[in-house]
């Protein structure tokens, strides 16, 4: 059973989280009273599994949004507690400033040290002013550029977990050149001369995310999504109302299985039931053995083959006919 | 007047001037004086009272920058198709059809060879006419294409941008083309090929985010529009009006971000300039017969 079953919920998560509640509730008075609720147990927590995966085989896309963009769902920091044995957070652009959006730092991935970085986004209101609701500013690109060239300096593979609702769309961002520092991300990530292994492990908003997404393997989370607009700003601008946001989503199919449909992804790390925030320690395992199996063939190519299947890769994507 | 306003007045005076194409003048966004069309196309669409700089179609650009007889068109049969199965109020194969009538083009961008002043270059120019130039995959594929023929062809590459952005309708697929257009510009770079990016009123969103602002060189026009996102979008987050001038080329001259203003009438001029202290005694954009 999840680990916890605080809350907040979302609606179509209610009827599980109600049952989990039934069945601790039945535990406690068992235990009070000396009755033997073994069976009843047994039979309720298999109910449990069986509504859950009712409920999450027949998710729309936009109840994929509410999941990606859950109050609980692993954060990267989360994420890199429980996949990396050790981890030194590593600050600055050397420019202009820290920005807590996105952290990175120096890991070690079953012992093998490597460069870990991502989104990073708040658990609380303070937490989450804090860290601007994971939206970076050009200072948090060029951060994260600075540590993937250190990394490529001492010839260690790269990981980053995205989850982002897009970049920050402010004044001070645009002064200090929010396009230039994602399309320069872009650029210098696609020809970095280490392994890269990329995570959408919850909201993959746009260039915002892309800026960190340019890799030799592509990932996402089973409940993560990933497109080119936020679903409110595609409804906004095609329906011209905000709120048709779940319509948009579903036009942009922007779920894990599209994209890996599209073969604009490399594949989908399985949540466990009821979705990553419901167990954080089994969502951390699963990407920790996606992210071993990518590596351990990466690792085997030399810098030229790595590069090449990069180009190779990008090229490849994007759908069109050409008429003679 | 805010430079949003006189670019905003801009894009309308060219709607109106293809509702009505026979109309003989035009009044000017900038200083409100009547301008007369010949005169406008003597001037490439500049004022000749104020310097305001109107929009110029897309392929008037190909004649604007390259010599005479010198354009030879690639890729022109590249077409977008639906992906996603995408609607909205309008099915974006209805959408595609209605663009490629009004524009005669298959999609938001022209590229091709030419000669500029004598220099054999590579150029493409985004239609902001075809869906606002939106960058999908038609677009992604043909100016990758074009980027991977200046590098094997060492011919200097310059790109037109102007456009509102990714096009919505092939969500992710546009999005990966702005990763797909900057790997071939990593290449580009680290051949020594010359790219550079010209910014024209708006460019904006995942074209300035990906090869708009990855020139070796990055200019703009003068009043253009460019930015990451549209000031809509700031104004609602920061919940309070723009600076003047916000986002026009000159602010982002003064920020930083562009190497330089550069006046219409005078970039074929400074291209060349730039191209030649670029390739000169080197093994790129050589003069002489087009290599194959
Ligand atoms: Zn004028």
């Amino acid at each position: 059973m999840p680990e916890t079953t605080k809350g907040p919920w979302l609606d179509f998560e209610r009827p599980i989280v109600e049952l989990e509640e039934r069945i601790r509730t039945l535990e406690a008075s068992a235990a009070v009273g000396g009755v033997d609720v073994a069976d009843e147990v047994a039979h309720l927590r298999r109910k449990a599994v069986r509504l859950s995966d009712d409920i999450f085989s027949k998710l729309e896309p936009w109840q994929r949004v509410q999941l990606a963009r859950h109050g609980r769902r692993p954060t990267t920091l989360d994420l890199i507690e429980r996949i990396f044995t050790q981890f030194v957070p590593l600050h600055g652009d050397r420019q202009f400033r820290d920005d807590p959006a996105i952290v990175g730092g120096l890991a070690r991935l079953e012992g093998r040290p490597v460069l870990v970085l991502g989104h990073q986004k708040g658990r609380d209101t303070r937490s989450n002013v804090q860290r601007n609701f994971g939206m970076a500013h050009p200072e948090g690109y060029r951060k994260a550029l600075r540590l993937m060239t250190l990394a490529e300096r001492f010839e260690r593979p790269i990981i980053t977990f995205i989850d982002t609702p897009g970049a920050y769309p402010g004044l001070g961002a645009e002064e200090r050149g929010q396009a230039e520092a994602i399309a320069h991300n872009l650029r210098a990530m696609a020809a970095l001369r280490v392994p890269t292994v990329a995570v959408v492990t919850g909201e993959g908003g746009s260039g915002g995310a892309l800026a960190l997404g340019v890799a030799d393997r592509i990932y996402m989370l089973e409940n993560a999504v990933y497109s080119v607009i936020s679903p409110e700003g595609c409804a906004a601008i095609l329906w011209r109302d905000a709120a048709k946001a779940p319509d948009a989503a579903k036009a942009m199919r922007l779920t894990a299985a599209d994209a890996f449909r599209h073969t604009l992804i490399d594949g989908i790390v399985g949540e466990p039931v009821g979705g990553a925030h419901r167990d954080h320690a089994a969502a951390a395992l699963a990407v920790k053995a996606q992210l071993l199996d990518a590596l351990a063939e990466l690792v085997a190519l030399d810098q030229k083959t790595l590069r090449e299947r990069r180009l190779a890769k990008y090229l490849a994507m994007g759908e069109w006919t050409e008429r003679r | 007047m805010s430079w949003l306003n006189r670019a905003a007045r801009g894009i309308q005076s060219l709607a109106k001037q293809k509702d009505v194409p026979d109309n003989l003048w035009q009044k000017c966004p900038g200083c409100g004086e009547i301008l007369y069309r010949r005169e406008l196309e003597r001037s490439w669409y500049v004022c000749g009272a104020c310097g305001f700089h109107l929009p110029l179609d897309a392929v008037r650009y190909i004649d604007l920058l390259l010599d005479a007889d010198s354009w030879e068109e690639l890729y022109a049969g590249v077409t977008s198709v639906d992906p996603l199965g995408f609607r909205d109020s309008r099915r974006y194969p209805d959408r595609l059809r209605v663009a490629r009538r009004q524009t005669g083009r298959e999609d938001a961008v022209i590229t091709g060879r030419g000669r500029l002043d004598g220099l054999p270059v590579n150029l493409a120019v985004l239609d902001f006419a075809f869906m606002g130039g939106s960058l999908g995959s038609a677009m992604g594929e043909k100016i990758a294409r074009l980027l991977l023929d200046a590098s094997s062809q060492r011919r200097s590459a310059i790109v037109v941008s102007r456009s509102g952005g990714a096009r919505m309708q092939e969500s992710l697929f546009s999005l990966m083309q702005m990763a797909k257009t900057a790997a071939v510009l990593a290449r580009l770079r680290e051949e020594g090929v010359p790219f550079i990016s010209l910014c024209v009123n708006p460019t904006y969103g995942g074209v300035t985010a990906s090869f708009a602002m990855l020139g070796d060189l990055n200019l703009g026009e003068p009043g253009a529009m460019i930015g990451f996102a549209g000031p809509r979008v700031i104004k609602q987050t920061i919940g309070g009006d723009l600076p003047e001038g916000f986002q026009s080329a000159e602010f982002l001259l003064e920020k930083g971000q562009l190497d330089q203003v550069v006046e219409r009438r005078r970039l074929k001029a400074t291209l060349a300039t730039i191209l030649r202290w670029f390739c000169e005694d080197r093994d790129v954009s050589i003069p002489g017969p087009v290599r194959e």
